[in-house]
């Protein structure tokens, strides 16, 4: 089985995030990691490696497009134990919406798969950055795949995917036949640490940098001038002001929290 | 004034209340034409339904050839109707299913697309949406400049506005590709019904999280006396205290209620990002150091299992 898992490098999201002048996420001033929900993407990837019949057999490659140093997320995949790298990089695509984003992946999966075809595309549930949950569904349409996504437990036998899918008003589940696009959410299960074999075998493994031109892809289709939609002001929310706060002594906090929602007139 | 397509969201034709949000939003943009892709004998009761919130149009589609099948039919058929009508915009809710209707449908119209809209303002240029991002920290202002804007809202972007439309009926025959045929709806389980508002839509939240240790019953209690809906941390619902479907964050819902009461939940970013933008919060934490507090317009340092409890009777007893 051949298995790419799409991996991104977002800003830590417990840093102070923010924008640049040109309203684009500041990918380069704040500290960057492998997108959390992606990890439970590699960790699905590496145990259907281990489950599938022939583990030896199975190619895990982690995938992502972003900056130079977006290559972090991919050697954390790497670690994790995916079996090669490959990044996406270029200034052109910088500023890049979900559609053309969509559009590198899937011309990057299609060039993974030139020699052996690719059975399975793998995603998180989102970013932790920009948080669409598009991109997985256009990586599906680009590659005229279907998908099974959201999946909160993951099965495969074969070439058949079952999933379960916890909806708003449903739970269901869903099946498909690879190749097929698969994302995954956070109930899939703990994703593992890197061991410290893993952090030096990685050293060692294959990585490569791609670019447009090795992709075939016009650099005037992608990129922030191109975009399909364009954002025209940020704005940072005004921090709360500090509320009043009461400790609790001989049941004064039970009065003081319904006094207070009386003054505000939830009761 | 060209049309706005709004697709409905509904359960075997019962039309949810996002729905009305969207004909609201649409009524700014242009003239509401609902969709309704479902059963043939539930589509009179969906565009009445839809009429009674200004749709002026409802196109209905036969879904019993794509029933059963994951999200790329319902593209195919809005890309269709979206050629056939050249909308204004297309307005779709923030479910998943409906961001993934919406990112096929970007690519098949070559369409700007924009995610979990709070606002959305008519502009000369077109739509202008609001976005809440990182975690609530920022708002952005966006519009799509290429193509049919493809919008998915958020529950409670807007007030639902009551007022007929002329809800003319239309039959829509949609002609579907074997390839969205491929991912199958094996088997759904409907969500019981818990009784309480809808965690989305309800005007108060009580949510519970590590601190309750396993036991919700002074959540439940607190949250009934307030009419409120129960939510939870994600680390509730990783202990397999209550299920997923409760959970408020980052990879759960997001709600903005007037009232939103953390309980036993100490507020790391990924909690925040589900709920920073309630409009009054309240904390209950027995560590006066917990993130939460700095959230906070009142807070109470105590045990919320005795807090709770004691503050649940006197909520009652003033509600006589």
């Amino acid at each position: 089985m051949n298995i790419v898992v799409c991996v991104k490098h977002v800003p830590d999201a417990t840093a102070d995030r923010r924008f640049e002048s040109d309203n684009t996420v500041d990918r380069v001033g704040v500290d960057g990691l492998l997108s959390e929900l992606d990890e439970y993407a590699v960790e699905q990837a590496l145990q259907i490696k281990e489950k599938s019949d022939n583990p030896e057999e199975t190619k895990v490659t982690a995938l992502c497009v972003g900056p130079e140093k977006a290559v972090d997320a991919v050697r954390k995949a790497l670690q994790m134990g995916a079996d090669e790298g490959i990044l996406v990089s270029d200034e052109a695509i910088a500023g890049s919406d979900y559609v053309a984003t969509s559009l590198v992946l899937a011309k990057a999966i299609s060039k993974a798969g030139e020699e052996r075809a690719v059975d399975l595309v793998i995603c998180g549930m989102a970013s932790t950055d920009a948080a669409g949950s598009v991109v997985p569904a256009m990586l599906a349409e680009q590659l005229n795949l279907p998908q099974v996504t959201f999946a909160s437990v993951v099965e495969t036998q074969g070439d058949q995917v079952r999933v379960k899918r916890d909806g708003d008003t449903a739970t269901e589940v869903i099946g498909g036949t690879m190749p097929l696009v698969l994302s995954v959410t956070d109930q899939t299960g703990e994703a593992r640490y890197p061991s410290f074999k893993g952090i030096m075998a990685a050293k060692k493994k294959p990585l490569e940098t791609w670019s447009l031109s090795d992709l075939g892809v016009d650099a005037g289709d992608v990129g922030l001038s191109v975009a399909w939609t364009q954002v025209e002001d940020t704005t940072e929310r005004p921090p709360r002001s500090a509320g009043e706060i009461v400790k609790d002594e001989d049941g004064s906090g039970a009065t003081a929290l319904t006094e207070f929602l009386a003054s505000k007139k939830f009761i | 004034m060209s049309e706005v397509l709004v697709l409905i969201d509904h359960v075997d034709g019962a039309v949810r209340k996002p729905t009305y949000e969207l004909l609201a939003i649409a009524k700014r943009l242009g003239e509401p034409s609902a969709v309704f892709i479902g059963g043939a004998d539930q589509a009179s009761g969906a565009a009445e339904a839809v009429k009674k919130y200004g749709a002026e149009k409802v196109y209905t589609v036969d879904d019993t050839e794509i029933k059963g099948y994951l999200v790329a039919p319902k593209a195919e058929v809005l890309q269709q109707l979206a050629e056939k009508t050249s909308p204004a915009a297309i307005l779709i809710s923030s479910s998943f299913e409906g961001k993934e209707i919406a990112g096929r449908l970007a690519i098949k119209l070559k369409s700007g697309i924009i995610t979990d809209a709070v606002d959305v303002q008519s502009s000369e240029g077109g739509p202008v949406t609001t976005q809440s991002v990182f975690a609530g920290n920022f708002t952005v202002q966006a519009k799509v400049t290429k193509g049919t804007p493809i919008i998915t809202v958020k529950p409670n972007a807007a007030a639902p506005e009551e007022g007929d439309g002329a809800g003319a009926v239309e039959e829509f025959a949609a002609t579907i590709s074997d390839a969205a045929k491929s991912a199958k709806i094996v088997a759904s389980q409907p969500r019981q019904a818990s009784g309480r508002p809808e965690l989305t839509e309800a005007a108060i939240v009580v949510a519970g999280g590590r601190g309750t240790g396993g036991n919700f019953e002074p959540i439940e209690g607190f949250a009934d006396a307030l009419g409120a809906a129960v939510g939870a941390s994600r680390a509730a619902v990783d202990s397999g205290w209550t299920p997923h479907t409760f959970q408020i964050g980052q990879t759960g819902k997001t709600v903005s209620p007037q009232l939103y009461v953390a309980n036993g939940i100490s507020g790391a970013i990924q909690h925040r990002a589900g709920m920073q933008t309630s409009k009054t919060i309240v904390a209950v934490n027995k560590d006066d150091e917990a993130p939460i507090f700095e959230l906070v317009d009142f807070g109470v340092v105590g045990d919320l299992h005795t807090v709770l409890p004691a503050a649940t009777e006197q909520i009652n007893k003033r509600k006589g």
